[in-house]
C-alpha cells in the first residue's frame, strides 16, 4: 500500500493565530464597555468607523495584492487593529481622523511591509501617530466623563458633530469637551499651578478620583483585568506588561517622591490614559515587540520609562503611541543581543 | 581529574528547558503481552541500518546462509555488522527502498527463506565476561551489529568508550506518545535488561548505573525494581523520571539527572557518563549469554489506523505489511505510516519496506488527526516556539533566518544545536513546520559546506600542481644553469692550463701555412722560367 509522506511531528496543539486573535478581543471586552459607559456615544461611533473601514481597506488590499481574501479577513488582525485603534482615539474625534487614522493603519503601516507578521512598527499606534501629528487639535476633543459635569453628550449632538461637525446652536466644542486629567495637569504645570491645586480647584476636582481620573480609572482597571485574563490564557506575554508596569511606577514613583507638587503619583500613572490598553494589548502585540524572553524585559520597560518622559515632558496629551512606535524601532536590535545561550554553550 | 564529577543523583531531579506534556496514547498497545509473528518467505535486509559507513557484504547471490550468519561485515569503525534473520537462500544482493527520512534507496540482501530455522555455530560466552577484557568484548558487540536501538542506531561499541565513565545511564524514557516497545520489554525481560546493563557496566568499567524511566510505566519500574532488589550489590539503581517530552534525549536525560549540560560539540563522557538504551542492553545480553546476534526487536505497531495495535517481536528484513496484517491491518480511516513516534517520526510512502534494527514504531495515523494544512500563516513572533524549547533556541528566528537563507545568522543562533524534537512545530499557532524549515536549511549548509571544501581541494591540488611545475621548471634551469656553468668552467680551465702553447701552435700554424704557400710559389716561378 501507498502512503503520501508530509514533515514531523505528525501531531499538532490545537491552537492558531485565529484563537490568539479573537482572546484578545474578548479581553477587551469588559474595558471597551467602561469606556463607552464612561465617554459615550463617541467610543460606539470610533469603533464603527474604524472597523468598517480598517476591514474595508485590509479587503480591498488583499484584493490588490491576490491574496485570499476571506481567509485572511477572518483571522481577526484587522478587526484588532480596528479596536486598539478606536479605543486610544478621543471619543469625540470627527470621522474623517478616525478615516485617516485607520487607512494609515492597515493600508500603510500593515500591508505596505508585507502584510500580518511583517510589519514593523504596531499599525493601530502608527495610524494614531498620523494623525496626532496632523491634527493635535483634533485629538484633544474628549468628552466629559460621565460624572463631570453635564457628562457625556447624547447620541444626536454627538452623531451631528462626528460626522457632520455641527453643533447645537449657541454651544461650542470647548463647552462639550474636556481635557484629560493627564492633559490638565501638564497645562496647569505649565500656568504655575501645582498638582495639588489642579486637584482641588473646584472647576477641575470633579475629573479626579480616589486612584486617578474619574472614568479613567476604571477604564484602566477593566482593561488590567482582561490583560491579565490574556496573560492566563497564555496568549499575551506576561514579561513585557510587568516590565512596562514596573519601570513606569517606580519612574514615577521617584519623581514624586522627590517632588510631589510637580509629579503626579505612580498610581495616577499607572491608572491614567492608555496605561493599562498599552500594558496588556499595545505593547504586547507579538509582530512589532521584542521577541526573546529577555529581551522582553528590556523592551517593556523602555516603554514604560519613554511613556513617562513623554508624558511629564513631551508636548503630546499621552507617551503611549511614541513610546511603542520608538521601542518597535529598537526590538530588532535588542533581540540580536538577548540570545539566551543554548544548551551546553561553555559562557553559560 | 573530570571524575570527581561523578553523578550525585540522589539530589533532586533538574527540570529540562521547555518541553511538553503531550497526550501518550501509551495504554493502546499495552493491552497484551509481546505478540510473535509467523515467518515469511522472504526477508529484506538493508546493509545501511546504522550511522557510519555502509556494511560490506561477505555473502554473494545463491549462497546458502544459515539464521544469525554475519551476511555483511562493518565498512569501517564506525560502521555495523548485518547478519541472516532465518536460514535460506541469498537471491539477490541490490538496491531496494529502505525505511530512511530521505526516501532514498539502498542496497539490500534479499533471502529466501527455507523454514528450517538452522542456526550458524554458536559459543555463548556466559558468565564469563567478568573474566574477559572490555577490548574483546566490545569485538563480540561488535560482531553482533548491536547499534543503539534508541532511534540513532549508533554503533554500540564504539561508544562503549572506557575513558573517564563512571556512571551508565539505562535510557528506559521513551517519552514519545504512542511508542511502547521499551516499557514491555522492560516489563517481560527485566531480568534480561538488567543482565545486559551489567555487561556494559563491565566494559566501560562503571561504578554505577542508573536506569531512568518515565513516571508514567509503573510496572515497568516495579519489574526492574524486583530483579535490582534480588540483585543487591547496589551497583544499579532505578530512577522515576517526571513525563514531560523531550525527557529521552540524551543531553536532555543527562540533564535532569546530572543537572549538568553536555558541553556544546562534546561527548557525555566528558561529564563520567554513558547512555544506552535499554532494547540495547537487552541486545548485548542476548549476544553474550546466547551468542545471538541482533537479528529480530520488538516494534510497536499502534495508532488509530491499526485495527488491534501491539507489540511485535520482529525478525529484521521482515516487510513492514505484514507487521500491519499480524496486528489486523488497517482501519478504514488510516492515513499516514509513519516509523518512530509522532513527534519525530517520519512518514513512508510504502509498507513494502522491510523493519530495520531502528523501527522502534510503526504508527498509522487517522485521517481526522492529520494536522497538515495546504498553507500555513505567517509566523506573528508570539515565542511560544522559544517557550517549549529543550535547548533553549528562537525558533521564531530561525525560522525568519532559515527562510531568508541568511548562513551566517542561522549559525549564530546556534541551528546545528537544533535536536529536531518538534515542540516549536507542534505549539506554533501559525502552524509553520518549522522543523522541516530546519532540516533544509542544514542540508543547504551541508551542501555549500561540501562544495565549498571540494572547490577548495580542487584550488589546492591546481596550486600544488602549479608548484610542482614550477618546481620543476626552476630545477630545470638550475641544473641547465649549473651544467652551463660547469662547462664554462671547464673550458676556462682548459684555457688556462694551455693558455700560451695553444696560440703560438695557431700562430706557428698559420706560419707554416703561409711558408708552404711561399715556398710552392717559389717553386712554380722556378718552374716557368725552367720552363
Amino acid at each position: 500500500m501507498l502512503f503520501k509522506r508530509s514533515p514531523s511531528p505528525h501531531i499538532k496543539q490545537n491552537i492558531t493565530v485565529q484563537d490568539m486573535m479573537y482572546k484578545v478581543l474578548y479581553a477587551l471586552v469588559p474595558g471597551t464597555l467602561a469606556s463607552i459607559y464612561f465617554f459615550g456615544w463617541g467610543v460606539v461611533f470610533n469603533l464603527m468607523i474604524a472597523i468598517s473601514v480598517c476591514l474595508a481597506a485590509e479587503a480591498i488590499i488583499l484584493k490588490l495584492r491576490r491574496r485570499d481574501v476571506t481567509d485572511t479577513l477572518l483571522d481577526g488582525s484587522a478587526l484588532l487593529t480596528a479596536c486598539l485603534l478606536a479605543l486610544a482615539l478621543p471619543s469625540l474625534a470627527p470621522w474623517w481622523i478616525t478615516v485617516i487614522a485607520s487607512i494609515s493603519a492597515i493600508a500603510v503601516a500593515k500591508h505596505l511591509y508585507g502584510g500580518l507578521g511583517f510589519n514593523p512598527f504596531n499599525p493601530a499606534m502608527v495610524g494614531y501617530i498620523v494623525v496626532m501629528i496632523s491634527f493635535p487639535l483634533e485629538m484633544t476633543l474628549w468628552s466629559a466623563p460621565l460624572g463631570v459635569g453635564d457628562g457625556w453628550p447624547d447620541f444626536m449632538t454627538t452623531f451631528n458633530w462626528v460626522f457632520l461637525g455641527v453643533l447645537p446652536y449657541g454651544e461650542t466644542i470647548d463647552s462639550i469637551s474636556m481635557a484629560t486629567p493627564i492633559d490638565l495637569i501638564k497645562t496647569q504645570l505649565n500656568q504655575f499651578h501645582d498638582v495639588a491645586e489642579t486637584r482641588s480647584n473646584v472647576e477641575y476636582s470633579p475629573l479626579f478620583s480616589t486612584i486617578s481620573g474619574t472614568g479613567w480609572q476604571w477604564v484602566n482597571i477593566l482593561f488590567l483585568g482582561g490583560g491579565i485574563w490574556l496573560v492566563k490564557k497564555n496568549v499575551a506575554d506576561w514579561r513585557i506588561p510587568t516590565a512596562f508596569l514596573i519601570s513606569l511606577v517606580l519612574i514615577s514613583n521617584l519623581f514624586s517622591v522627590v517632588d510631589y507638587s510637580t509629579n503626579s503619583s505612580a498610581m495616577f500613572h499607572a491608572f491614567s490614559g492608555g496605561t493599562m490598553l498599552c500594558a496588556f494589548f499595545i505593547a504586547t502585540d507579538p509582530v512589532t515587540a521584542s521577541t526573546t524572553p529577555r529581551g522582553r524585559w528590556i523592551y517593556g520597560a523602555s516603554i514604560g520609562a519613554l511613556v513617562y518622559t513623554i508624558r511629564s515632558w513631551g508636548g503630546y496629551p499621552d507617551g503611549i503611541a511614541f513610546a511603542v512606535v520608538l521601542m518597535n524601532i529598537a526590538a530588532p536590535l535588542i533581540d540580536y543581543y538577548t540570545q539566551p545561550k543554548v544548551y551546553g554553550d561553555p559562557n553559560r | 581529574m573530570k571524575q570527581s564529577k561523578a553523578l550525585t543523583v540522589e539530589k533532586e531531579l533538574t527540570k529540562i528547558d521547555g518541553g511538553l506534556t503531550l497526550v501518550a496514547y501509551k495504554h493502546l498497545s499495552t493491552g497484551a503481552a509481546v505478540s510473535s509473528m509467523q515467518q515469511s518467505k522472504q526477508y529484506i535486509v538493508p546493509l545501511q541500518q546504522h550511522i557510519g559507513a555502509i556494511s560490506q557484504p561477505l555473502v554473494k547471490t545463491g549462497d546458502r546462509v544459515l539464521k544469525g550468519q554475519m551476511l555483511a561485515k562493518p565498512g569501517d569503525l564506525v560502521s555495523a555488522a548485518v547478519h541472516a534473520p532465518v536460514s535460506g537462500l541469498v537471491t539477490d544482493i541490490k538496491a531496494h527502498d529502505i525505511p530512511h527520512a530521505s526516501g532514498l534507496s539502498d542496497l539490500c540482501i534479499f533471502i529466501e527463506n527455507d523454514f528450517k530455522d538452522e542456526w550458524v555455530e554458536r559459543h555463548p560466552l556466559g558468565d564469563d565476561y567478568n573474566q574477559t577484557n572490555s577490548s574483546s568484548m566490545r569485538k563480540i558487540v561488535r560482531d553482533a551489529g548491536i547499534v543503539g536501538l534508541g532511534g540513532a542506531t549508533f554503533p554500540s561499541s564504539v561508544k562503549q568508550t572506557e575513558m573517564n565513565v563512571k556512571t551508565l545511564i539505562l535510557n528506559g524514557i521513551e517519552c514519545e506518545p504512542y511508542i511502547t516497545c521499551d516499557d514491555v520489554l522492560m516489563r517481560e525481560h527485566a531480568r534480561e535488561v538488567i543482565s545486559g546493563a551489567d555487561i556494559i557496566g563491565h566494559i566501560i568499567k562503571a561504578r554505577q548505573c542508573i536506569i531512568a524511566v518515565e513516571d508514567n510505566k509503573p510496572e515497568a519500574i516495579k519489574a526492574l525494581q524486583s530483579v535490582i532488589d534480588e540483585d543487591g550489590t547496589g551497583f544499579f539503581k532505578i530512577q522515576a523520571v517526571p513525563t514531560i517530552y523531550p525527557s529521552g534525549g540524551e543531553k536532555q536525560l543527562i540533564q535532569i539527572l546530572t543537572g549538568q549540560e553536555v558541553p556544546k560539540g562534546r561527548y557525555p563522557a566528558e561529564l563520567g557518563v554513558l547512555c544506552h538504551n535499554v532494547a540495547t542492553a537487552y541486545a548485548i545480553h542476548r549476544a553474550v549469554h546466547h551468542a545471538e546476534p541482533l537479528i529480530s526487536r520488538i516494534v510497536t505497531v499502534t495508532g488509530h489506523g491499526v485495527t488491534q495495535p501491539q507489540n511485535i517481536e520482529v525478525l529484521i528484513g521482515t516487510a513492514m505489511h505484514t507487521c500491519i496484517e499480524h496486528a489486523g491491518g488497517y482501519t478504514d480511516e488510516s492515513d499516514e505510516l509513519i516509523m518512530g513516534g509522532p513527534m519525530m517520526g517520519f512518514s513512508l510512502n510504502s509498507d513494502a519496506l522491510p523493519v530495520v534494527k531502528a523501527t522502534n514504531c510503526l504508527l498509522v495515523t487517522a485521517r481526522e488527526e492529520n494536522p497538515h494544512k495546504q498553507h500555513h500563516m505567517p509566523c506573528i513572533r508570539c515565542g511560544k516556539c522559544v517557550e517549549v524549547c529543550p535547548v533553549r533556541l528562537l525558533p521564531q528566528q530561525l525560522y525568519w533566518y532559515a527562510s531568508s537563507q541568511n548562513v551566517d545568522r542561522l549559525t549564530e543562533h546556534n541551528l546545528f544545536d537544533c535536536i529536531e524534537c518538534g515542540c516549536c512545530a507542534y505549539v506554533c499557532p501559525s502552524e509553520i513546520p518549522l522543523v522541516q524549515y530546519y532540516r533544509h536549511a542544514k542540508t543547504t549548509i551541508w551542501q555549500q559546506e561540501r562544495e565549498r571544501k571540494s572547490s577548495d581541494i580542487s584550488r589546492e591540488r591546481h596550486e600544488a600542481h602549479q608548484q610542482r611545475l614550477d618546481k620543476i621548471k626552476r630545477e630545470r634551469e638550475e641544473k641547465l644553469r649549473k651544467k652551463r656553468e660547469l662547462l664554462k668552467k671547464k673550458a676556462d680551465a682548459q684555457a688556462d692550463d694551455k693558455g700560451s702553447s695553444n696560440k703560438s701552435s695557431k700562430q706557428a700554424a698559420i706560419a707554416e701555412a703561409i711558408a708552404r704557400a711561399q715556398a710552392k710559389k717559389t717553386e712554380r716561378n722556378k718552374n716557368k722560367e725552367t720552363g
